[in-house]
């Protein structure tokens, strides 16, 4: 056995494994929402830890391109740092926290704030791309349901947690139909962020590893939350701003600051919040 | 006052010296090599080799190092190795009827053609801790048989073959492409050839607990361990430029084989039917669940009762790599807490609901039925 380091690949996967990545990002992109099946492959982080992101963001990221990486909005939890840095090895592409500054922008969980611009590609982590799972558990089924456009299944959830809850009480990877046809797994975003994904001039890219699925949502595409005529789809909504940058009808965390109760609602996109600080918006929790 | 938490790049940094560091142990006892681990932990390494697909006795002993001794962990670690190899060819079939026998067993027959070879194996050792082997000890001499010993030990399913006693195995298309879930995502129904390789590479445990109920009776087979076999078998490759078998070395391989009964069908009369278990190296354990859960599998084939988990090749598939699994089990270390958030939210308004349709029902006289809160409803 020598020591010498393996020579990997620009962005790590081979050619190869990159067309066929890229070729069934092209059939996703084809028909918007739909699963497509692709083969996987183990990538040097765990599954369920991005590896479908970081495989989509391996078969299109050039060497112009600008990476962003976000993990709960904020670049810097410890997943986007360890993701960020294994393109930086392999890849060798700038990166930047900066929403506007990036080309591509893999995420998990969250949409940013800054509204996304043409030319710009946001690429979601997925764990589970059938939106159908938790109410069928056999793919064979599931796959079925959609061909058939048979989703009776998923409106009597719903309306089971309106009879129970008196809304849906859904709060994250809550389903959308897109184009009127395929319903699909926003992934576990908050349904806050939804909105966002309708009519959005980037495209979106969605990887599951693990699942070995993609999909896609090609831009300007039409987006739309389910819901029912007299139970519209209603956005998460905070009832007080930031406490850092002062920010309203944004997504915010709670932050946990003494064991008597005190808590601090802070933005959840981290570069969103510091842009706003650094032209000198304060929030009532900032020095 | 709160800082929004900066520093996840340095705290990854010092946490992987640390772990390093751990690794290493007492430094004043000498640090163990992966040759070390190759010859004397060998069945570790026999197992992260055949969980990893990968047939390399020096990257699993070096993964096994750096996994410090968790075998998921190599397997993982050998695994996205594997996968940045160029494919340059695809061997032969190997040929395990011609092993070179290093142990042979079958329960099905008192003695037959090649004999029962124990070979080295853990089965009649009393399983009492040997303080001995607390300090270096000097081995004596295996006794070895005389090379003209080594008769021809055809497999017991062929003997029953011959005789029509057990069904007959199915000759493949010679040019037909076989199965490869490292190269296409894994589909539904799953042919034979696909369920062999999830399986082979699939979880011990995992395969060990899914046998095991079915001799408890979730989807009996009924099995008997037609044989089992350890050994070395050659390995050849057909360059298309040569056009003739080239081999590339040998491969440490185990093999079972299950006979199980059948009562027969409409379609095929009473006959034996077969549960097939082959894996790298020596992991005997391994290549018997899998026979298992193999023939399990064919339940719906062969037009048996079904429903049992070891017969459900959806359920039995999807779960059973284990680096899959320890991967989406683990990320549930990873925050959450965007989604959290939203869920703490809809909690407290809907306890707040609660708590008012409470508030307005006390004040309500009793017996006044029909209209309760939905939440109070779905309590019930």
């Amino acid at each position: 056995m020598t020591a010498s380091t393996p020579i990997y690949n620009f962005a790590y996967l081979d050619e190869q494994t990159k067309r066929t990545i890229r070729r069934a990002i092209l059939k996703a992109i084809a028909i918007p929402g739909y699963q497509v099946p692709f083969a996987s492959r183990e990538m040097p982080m765990p599954y369920g830890w991005g590896t479908g992101g970081v495989q989509v963001t391996a078969s299109v990221l050039g060497p112009d391109d600008v990476l962003k990486v976000i993990d709960q909005g904020a670049d810097d939890t410890t997943n986007a740092v360890s993701i960020r840095r294994f393109f930086e090895k392999t890849a060798g592409v700038p990166t930047t926290t900066e929403t506007e500054a990036a080309t591509v922008i893999q995420t998990r969980h969250r949409i940013p704030e800054t509204p996304l611009a043409e030319g710009q590609i946001l690429i979601y982590q997925v764990p589970i791309p059938e939106p159908l799972r938790f109410l069928e558990p056999r793919e064979t089924e599931t796959r079925q349901m959609h061909a058939l456009q048979d989703y009776g299944l998923m409106h009597v959830k719903l309306y089971e947690d309106i009879a129970r809850h008196g809304q849906i009480a859904t709060t994250y990877a809550y389903p959308v139909t897109v184009e009127g046809r395929y319903i699909m797994d926003p992934t576990p975003i908050p349904k806050f962020d939804n909105p966002k994904m309708n009519d959005c001039p980037a495209l979106q890219l969605f990887g599951a590893g693990r699942e070995q699925r993609i999909y896609a949502l090609p831009p300007y595409t039409q987006v739309v939350s389910l819901d029912f005529d007299d139970h519209p789809f209603e956005r998460t909504s905070f009832d007080r701003p930031c406490g850092l940058c002062g920010s309203t009808g944004v997504y915010l965390d709670e932050v946990v600051t003494d064991d008597k109760g005190g808590r601090l609602f802070v933005c959840s996109d981290t570069d969103f919040c510091e842009k706003r600080r650094a032209a000198g918006q304060r929030g009532g929790a900032s020095l | 006052m709160y800082v929004a938490v900066k520093g996840g790049e340095a705290a990854i940094d010092a946490a992987h010296r640390l772990l390093a560091y751990e690794r290493r142990g007492d430094p004043a006892i000498p640090e163990i090599t992966h040759e070390q681990i190759r010859e004397q932990l060998a069945l570790a390494v026999n197992r992260v080799m055949c969980e990893a697909s990968l047939y390399d006795p020096d990257l699993a002993a070096l993964a096994i190092k750096q996994a410090r001794g968790d075998l998921i962990e190599a397997i993982f670690l050998s695994r996205a190795y594997r996968t940045t190899l160029n494919r340059f060819g695809y061997t032969e079939p190997v040929d395990t009827g011609g092993m070179r026998i290093r142990r042979r067993i079958s329960a099905s027959f008192k003695d037959l053609p090649g004999g029962q070879v124990l070979g080295p194996t853990f089965d009649y050792t009393h399983r009492l801790i040997d303080p001995a082997l607390a300090q270096p000890s000097a081995i004596s001499e295996p006794s070895r048989a005389e090379p003209h010993h080594a008769a021809a030990a055809p497999h017991v399913t062929a003997l029953l073959d011959s005789e029509g006693l057990i069904e007959p195995n199915q000759r493949p298309e010679p040019d037909a492409a076989v199965a490869d879930l490292t190269r296409g995502a894994l589909g539904f129904p799953a042919p034979r050839d696909l369920r062999l390789q999830a399986l082979a590479r699939g979880d011990e445990g995992f395969l060990l607990a899914l046998g095991y109920s079915t001799q408890r009776g979730y989807g009996r087979t009924h099995p008997f361990a037609g044989e089992i076999r350890m050994g070395g078998v050659e390995v050849s490759i057909i360059p298309e430029e040569l056009g003739f078998e080239i081999p590339l070395g040998s491969l440490m391989l185990t093999e079972c084989e299950m006979v199980n009964q059948f009562k027969g069908s409409a379609e095929a009369p009473p006959q034996f039917t077969r549960g097939y278990g082959l894996v790298f190296g020596h992991c005997e354990r391994k290549a018997m669940s899998m026979a298992l859960v193999d023939r399990s599998l064919r339940a719906a084939e062969l037009g048996e009762e079904t429903g049992a988990p070891a017969q459900d090749a959806e359920f039995v598939l999807s779960h059973a790599d284990n680096v899959q699994a320890t991967g989406f089990v683990e990320h549930l270390k990873l925050p959450h807490y965007v989604d959290f958030q939203a869920e703490l939210a809809l909690l407290r308004q809907l306890r707040a609901e609660w708590e008012a349709e409470r508030a307005s029902a006390e004040t309500e006289p009793r017996g006044d039925t029909g209209q309760g809160a939905p939440w109070t409803e779905a309590a019930e």
